[in-house]
């Protein structure tokens, strides 16, 4: 059988990391294909829910990325919103039974091209580690 | 005035399964249905009592949502027997028995209902007309609701009979912009009687709550946990609470150099049995899982 291939989510904002991923396409930097990504105004946009339904569907792995902290987004204080959510949301998932690795947050600039291909390469590698979500299989049913 | 007769009533009644099962199909008109289906019994219960009865309507928060019991899917069978049957500090079970499923005795055979690994809300069984939210539900929304079956003024099939309000709407305390910068439980100090229990750092599930109650508890000084489900228009009560409560807590101190997002968040002790008291089996992750 081939290599496991985890299915990540990406919630990337429009201001930083969007451009950021969009900066890793244009300069050619390699990551793999595991992510797919989904477009948000703000990481602050990012409602609880829909990290909740993505795993409930069978999803792997979520990313969500996001201006850095504390000066750069573009609504002041979205990407604050999103950092405390996820840190909540990484306890209830541990309660879950499910990895808190497998939510991710990150600061992407839209400079950061290269940070966002390392971003996507690692989380892919540290989701192949722990194997499959325990939801995967009930998603598919 | 006489409006309806009571075919069956288990707490009041002694009525048994099989004149129900006597019964011709649709006879009941209206049927409300209390408790989650944790069990064999339940489930044939709610399915043939779904069959004897023209609308049925999910009563209380248990029926509606799963309930208390069903924070139990935190666990499943195995577990949960092995820490009544073992594992609890006050047993002392010397032959190391479990309940078995069907036991022989001289009068003949008696079995048990199989017990299920997952709780479920009634509407994961069968199919269900009207939810009346609550733990326990207010008297005035039973009232509405049986006035509404009396006169024919039910709403559409499928509606929660209950105001489209939040808790906090119907909430007296004096509200003023949230900031919180700290999570406090009500037993560590005296909140002001008139203010919002949420922005005294009192975590109180008012916003992400459906009303009705006209916030009885919050009128008796407790903050709401609640037992209304989801207000109207959120997907799911725990995840709409998660994202109010983290909106406002330690939004103050942002800028501030020992700011750690992790650290508020682990002023929440328990995010489940807070935010899913009562909406676990119906949330969107309805369980725990294991590998």
């Amino acid at each position: 059988m081939s290599e496991y291939n985890p299915k990540i989510i990406g919630f990337l904002c429009n201001w930083c990391s969007y451009a950021g991923a969009d900066l890793a396409g244009v300069s050619r930097f390699q990551y793999p294909p595991n992510i797919r990504v989904i477009r948000v105004m703000c990481s602050g946009r990012v409602h609880p829910s829909f990290i909740l339904k993505a795993f409930k569907n069978g999803v792997d792995g979520v990313l969500i990325a996001g201006c850095h902290t504390p000066n750069d987004c573009h609504y002041i204080s979205g990407n604050f919103k999103a950092e405390r959510r996820v840190a909540v949301l990484k306890n209830l998932l541990t309660q879950l039974g499910l990895e808190p690795e497998r939510l991710r947050l990150e600061w992407i600039s839209a400079a950061e091209g290269e940070k966002f291909s390392k971003t996507v390469k690692e989380m892919t590698e540290d989701i192949r580690k722990l194997g499959p979500s325990p939801m995967k299989q009930e998603a598919n049913e | 005035m006489k409006i309806a007769e009571i075919l069956f009533w288990p707490v009041a009644m002694d009525v048994k399964y099989k004149e129900v099962e006597a019964m011709p199909d649709n006879y009941i008109d209206v049927c409300f249905f209390n408790g989650a289906i944790r069990n064999s019994e339940q489930k044939h219960l709610a399915e043939l009592l779904r069959n004897k009865s023209k609308t049925l309507i999910a009563f209380g928060a248990c029926a509606q949502l799963g309930g208390v019991p069903g924070l139990a899917n935190e666990s499943n069978a195995q577990e949960i027997f092995k820490t009544v049957y073992h594992n609890s500090p006050s047993t002392k079970n010397l032959t190391g028995s479990e309940p078995t499923q069907v036991v022989e005795l001289a009068e003949g055979e008696v079995e048990l209902p199989i017990f299920f690994d997952e709780v479920k809300p009634l509407d994961k069984i069968v199919a269900v007309d009207y939810y009346l939210p609550g733990c326990p539900p207010p008297p005035k929304i039973i009232f509405n609701a049986v006035e509404a079956i009396a006169s024919g003024t039910l709403p559409p099939k499928g509606s929660i009979l209950a105001p489209e309000t939040a808790v906090c709407d119907e909430c007296p305390r004096k509200k003023e912009e949230k900031r919180i910068t700290e999570i406090k439980r009500i037993i560590e100090f005296t909140p002001v009687p008139e203010k919002c229990l949420l922005e005294q750092g009192i975590i109180c599930m008012g916003p992400a709550t459906r009303g009705g109650c006209d916030a009885k508890c919050l009128q008796a000084n407790m903050p709401c946990t609640g037992c209304g489900g989801p207000r109207p228009n959120a997907e799911e009560q725990g995840a709409a609470m998660i994202s109010a409560l983290s909106t406002v807590l330690g939004i103050e101190d942002e800028k501030a150099d020992n700011y750690s997002a992790n650290e508020l968040a682990s002023q929440i002790k328990d995010p489940l049995g807070t935010f899913y008291k009562y909406a676990l089996p119906s949330a969107i992750i309805n369980k725990r899982y294991k590998k």
